[in-house]
């Protein structure tokens, strides 16, 4: 195209959002608010342009890329380099990636209109485009560590972005610490991978990993762990940190301190995503080790019922949706743990899309309600804001996958994987994701009816004010709104059964439950009128049915309910006391471990006794030899040389 | 006519220089005296830089190599040499100066030329430090530098200096002094000889080696400062000026790594390879004990200087794992330090100029304010958390690499680090920079004028390029590093 190589558009897919980041953040106040916004969409949709009209293409037709930039360092004869592995897996990533960011872009024209921070806001947002794209078309671990940090440097600018809020700023440093965590454990991955396979890049250690499949490393002495499986927990710890996975997940319902374009585009559709995407294009090693498969579709489980849970119970319109994301992210998880890495890539994708539409909708209230977040305090919206209204019900149709809605496809085909895998844990989360739809499908249409349906709650000023969103706002909704009912059917073959992905996913054969799925596939309306047939469908409609008697037939039933079941509903509340945990061990316990060193460490024990004690035996002694001591600085220097003389004397002839 | 003697021109232009600024000596002059003295370090930093780019990857051997007899009597030779390890030291001094005196322009209004003298003098003496092949030599540089920092912190400093310096100079002094008894002792050994070379040669039983090890090991570990020798460093921080902290903490502090590079390793190997899991012990403690005490400080010079403790841990983890991975990153730890510590330093400087209180709890809001300065501290910030693509990041992760390859709770209680550093950084930003304006001075704060933006700027430029393509410092690097792995090979016994 134009003359260019392919090598050179794909570089110039991440370099497009970065010149447009660099453009309004250090010349922002020049080109002022409307030249930012346009360096920056454009970016962006140059980025988007290229993404899905010619890599996509090019890829779908065979042509994959795997090369390298530039040589970041050598060290040890081992050169560490920057470079991009562009395949199906990437590709369909790519398009995601830009594809949202582009309507968040535009969207936050709209969103962001009355705020002094304008510029930098977009500034942020292209960079963050910048990072995620990096982070996904990278060919090697140090690349991708790159990203995976970049990524999490921008979610803690952007949490943050109120700066002079005190709950935002917590919570964007509590962001950092908790994914610090997970970093932690992806680093040491990675210098396992290293010392074992002698390279950071993607190819050669996936290339060579099956002759380490049997390897093990002693943890401590007497204690041998096979060594796949250890990288493969290490780097899965990094995922459950920046994925929110349990335990690692409590920063990302605070995150919805920040605005609400970057809940949709962050966390919710990319960033959060990363670690799902890493477990997917690290298969070849996942797949060596059935114990961390095991340990990942534990954890996914958990995830994917017990945030569900909490969803419950939430008022504010954006935490809602902050963990019904924890919770897809949780099925995400799953579909890894069972070896189907692209129906969990496919989830990912259909999510991207509708969970993006729902934050974004619930921002378009939030506009609409001035700034106002508490569900109690909505109601019967959906004759004010008509476009809001009708895209949140399809965002929600999607999400509790209701047939022929993007959601449907993915998650059922998760649901269907996991009943057919036979992986230790397997029966645990077949149980959560089928718990999951009932759950999921309560509290989406919880929100729908509190905000959009029965009686208007919210005070006389509000309500007189309310209208539907600009459309610049509008216009994304609606753009998303169309892939978050069609992107299911038409990708489901392609991805989950087909060969997009190619080589960028490997599948031991005694794993592939997704061929037994491929087995009986019959095209999509074979596979929705199964779907209508099979449980979830008729645990989604008692979520509904659910749903529809708490809040519009008999409102005053979930007080009660709340009072009957109180220590249940107080323990979803507090969201299982993880807060108050980490709050009272760990930050608590390292401010006072580090008051303790100090004061008693270094101030008692080191300066105290050893310093100025002995400071205190030199004038104890001094008092008993006075005599000679006489205040000339002669006299100590010549005691100095009489000691030198002493202590070379005893070197030379001791 | 220095074609042959850059090294010399490196160390004694600054001297010569600094002495020409002194004998100016009058503040009615200050402005001149600035200029001169900005002009004598940039010169000086230019024939730095003429270093690197003649300087020749490809072999271990010293390169511009300087001989000449200077006390005969006792074969003590004005030796020089440098490697690629030194090369980059040398460079970051210069470079440092340089900032140092920009960073001092309008700050120091009395006694303006000996301020400037004291850090071009020790700029000098730096400079010989690194490049200095004659044990004596090494050693008159290496105590000739304790008396401009002592007088800088004693005369330029805050209200408790003539404490902190005296804890600095006695702390430094008796390490020295042990150094010398051993130096002393080496000397006979190899025949009355002071040449660092012909010391690599000389036998040495283990037991010597040990004591030799650990009485240079009191003069280094001092320096670096290793826990638990440590206790000087945030008192000396906060007491000197800007300028001062800023040479103390970005080069002062490699002074000792680098002793250890240079002496402990090569001259008792096999004492080094005895006593590495000591070092990497002590290394730990500093990366997770001082780390945890960083995160409770209430003075921002202290946590900075707690900081930096802690970041060197990984180099004296990194000397001492014997992998090209862990020496290389403790040696890009040391210039990505420099820059970082020096820069954060110069931040906490612009705030206390203008708030004259370093306490955190004084500030809040301060980006409201002062928002270009508040994006700068940020990224120096995320660089002293070990950011990708900051320096920050390269040295500790090559140290983890090599970590990792000895022992992997090495590496894992090392990468703590990356939890308490993010934490202690970020805490204290987020209650300094963050918020909302916390009282009527924090109200009327004036944003970095043009001269303060372009030093950050410039070490903003330099933090940058580092992280993002380490490649040309590490080049330099590998042939020397090598070499002196070697060395520590091959054992004396």
């Amino acid at each position: 195209m134009f003359g260019l190589s392919m090598k050179t558009i794909y570089l110039l897919v991440p370099l497009f959002p970065l010149g447009g980041a660099l453009l309004a953040g250090l010349l922002g106040r020049k080109i002022g608010r409307s030249g930012s916004h346009t360096v920056t969409i454009l970016g962006v949709a140059v980025s988007f342009a290229l993404s899905a009209f010619v890599i996509l293409p090019d890829v779908m037709s065979g042509n994959t890329f795997n090369g390298t930039v530039y040589t970041w360092g050598v060290s040890g004869g081992i050169p560490i380099e920057i470079g991009f592995l562009i395949d199906g897996l990437t590709a369909t990533m790519m398009v995601v990636v830009t594809f949202v960011s582009f309507m968040v872009h535009i969207y936050t024209v709209g969103y962001m209109r009355d705020d002094p921070g304008y510029q930098r806001f977009f500034s942020y947002i292209a960079l963050f485009t910048f990072s995620m794209l990096m982070l996904v078309m990278s060919n090697n671990f140090l690349q991708l560590f790159f990203g995976w940090e970049a990524v999490g440097l921008v979610s803690y600018l952007l949490i943050g972005f109120w700066y002079t809020r005190e709950s935002a700023i917590f919570a964007s440093l509590k962001a950092f610490l908790v994914n610090r965590v997970g970093d932690l454990a992806f680093l040491l991955g990675i210098a396992a991978i290293y010392k074992t396979f002698g390279t950071l890049d993607y190819a050669a250690v996936f290339a060579i990993a099956p002759q380490y499949a049997s390897q093990t490393l002693e943890i401590v002495s007497g204690v041998d762990w096979n060594l796949i499986t250890l990288i493969s927990i290490l780097l899965f710890v990094g995922a459950m940190g920046k994925s929110a996975q349990v335990p690692l997940h409590v920063w990302l319902p605070d995150s919805m301190e920040g605005p609400t374009p970057i809940s949709a585009l962050i966390h919710a559709a990319t960033m959060v995503t990363a670690g799902i995407f890493m477990v997917a294009r690290m298969s070849p090693l996942f797949e060596l080790s059935t114990t961390a498969l095991s340990v990942v579709l534990i954890i996914g489980a958990i995830t994917a019922l017990f945030m569900g849970l909490i969803g419950l119970v939430q008022n504010d319109i954006k935490r809602v949706v902050a963990y019904s994301t924890l919770s897809q992210l949780g099925y995400m998880t799953v579909a890894l743990g069972v070896s189907a890495y692209s129906a969990g890539v496919f989830h990912l994708m259909t999510h991207a899309f509708f969970k993006a539409l729902l934050f974004l909708g619930a921002g378009s209230v939030i506009i609409a309600m001035h700034h106002e977040q508490d569900m109690r305090k909505m109601g019967g919206l959906k004759k004010y804001m008509p476009v809001t209204w009708i895209t949140m019900w399809i965002g929600t149709l999607a999400l509790i996958g209701f047939p022929g809605f993007a959601g449907f496809f993915s998650k059922d085909t998760i649901i269907e994987a996991v009943h057919t895998s036979s992986i230790f844990g397997s029966g645990f989360a077949y149980f959560s994701v089928v718990t999951g739809v009932i759950i999921t499908s309560f509290y989406s249409f919880r929100l729908l009816y509190l905000t959009f349906h029965g009686k208007p709650r919210m005070d006389e000023h509000t309500r007189n004010h309310l209208k539907e969103s600009p459309l610049v706002v509008t216009v994304p909704l609606v753009l998303l709104a169309i892939p978050s009912i069609v992107i299911g059917a038409l990708y489901i073959e392609p991805i989950v059964f087909g060969d997009l992905f190619g080589n960028a996913i490997f599948v031991l054969p005694e794993h592939d439950v997704l061929a037994t799925l491929k087995e009986s596939w019959q095209g999509i309306g074979q596979y929705m009128a199964h779907g209508v047939k099979a449980l979830p469908f008729y645990l989604m409609l008692a979520g509904w049915l659910g749903a529809w008697l708490c809040y519009i037939k008999y409102p005053h039933l979930p007080g009660v309910i709340s009072k009957k079941f109180a220590f249940i509903y107080r323990l979803l509340e507090n969201k299982y006391y993880f807060d108050h945990f980490n709050n009272i061990v760990f930050a608590a316990g390292a401010r006072l471990t580090g008051r303790l060193f100090w004061r008693l460490g270094d101030e008692r024990l080191i300066d105290g006794l050893a310093v100025n004690g002995s400071a205190r035996v030199v004038g104890w002694v001094s008092s008993l030899v006075r005599h000679i001591q006489s205040g000339y600085v002669y006299h100590y220097a010549f005691a100095m040389i009489i000691g030198l003389f002493t202590l070379i004397t005893f070197f030379l002839h001791g | 006519m220095f074609a042959d003697n850059l090294l010399s021109l490196v160390i004694w232009l600054p001297i010569l220089g600094g002495l020409a600024v002194l004998a100016i000596g009058d503040d009615r002059r200050a402005p001149v005296i600035r200029i001169l003295s900005l002009v004598i370090s940039l010169a000086t930093f230019f024939a730095s830089v003429l270093l690197y780019t003649r300087f020749d990857a490809k072999t271990a051997d010293m390169q511009f190599v300087e001989l000449s007899p200077w006390i005969e009597a006792f074969n003590v030779n004005y030796s020089l040499g440098i490697d690629g390890i030194s090369l980059l030291l040398i460079i970051l001094t210069t470079f440092t100066t340089v900032l140092v005196i920009i960073a001092s322009w309008k700050v120091i209004q009395k006694k303006v030329a000996q301020y400037m003298a004291m850090f071009l003098i020790m700029e000098g003496l730096m400079v010989g430090v690194f490049s200095a092949m004659d044990a004596l030599l090494f050693y008159v540089f290496w105590e000739a530098l304790l008396v401009p920092m002592y007088l800088i912190i004693g005369i330029w400093g805050g209200p408790r200096r003539v404490y902190a310096a005296i804890k600095f100079f006695l702390y430094t002094f008796i390490g020295s002094v042990l150094m010398l008894v051993s130096l002393i002792y080496l000397y006979y050994k190899a025949g009355e000889s002071f040449d660092i070379q012909t010391l690599y040669a000389v036998k040495l039983d283990l037991t010597e080696q040990i004591f030799i090890f650990l009485a240079l090991f009191a003069a280094f570990a001092v320096k670096i400062p290793m826990w638990p020798v440590h206790t000087w460093l945030p008192d000396a921080h906060v007491e000197a000026p800007t300028g001062g902290s800023v040479v103390l903490a970005a080069i002062m502090l490699k002074l000792g790594a680098y002793g250890f590079l240079r002496f402990n390793i090569p001259i008792a190997p096999d004492a080094s390879q005895e006593l590495a899991f000591f070092m990497i012990v002590l290394s730990l403690i500093a990366v997770v004990y001082i780390g945890l005490v960083a995160l409770v400080q209430e003075d921002m010079k202290k946590l900075i200087a707690y900081s930096s403790i802690s970041h060197m841990g990984f180099v004296t983890m990194g000397l001492f794992l014997f992998n090209p991975q862990g020496m290389e990153g403790a040696i890009i730890q040391m210039i990505s330090h420099g820059f970082i510590s020096g820069a954060l330093f110069i931040c906490v400087g612009m705030m206390y100029d203008r708030m004259h209180s370093r306490l955190i709890k004084d500030y809040g809001g301060v980006v409201n304010t002062m928002p270009v300065f508040a994006a700068f501290m940020l990224l120096f910030g995320m660089a002293n958390s070990g950011l990708p693509a900051t320096s920050g990041f390269v040295g500790e992760f090559l140290v983890i690499l090599g970590a990792f390859q000895v022992n992997h709770w090495y590496a894992a209680i090392a990468a703590l680090t990356l939890i308490f550093g993010a934490a202690y950084t970020l805490w204290m930003y987020k209650r300094v920079i963050f918020g909302k304006v916390a009282n009527d001075k924090v109200k009327v704060l004036t944003d970095i004028n043009a001269r303060e933006t372009m030093l950050l700027a410039t070490l903003a430029i330099a933090v940058l390029v580092m992280g993002i393509w380490p490649y040309p410092f590490l080049e330099v690097l590998h042939v020397s590093v090598d070499n002196i792995l070697s060395l520590a090979s091959v054992s004396k016994l």
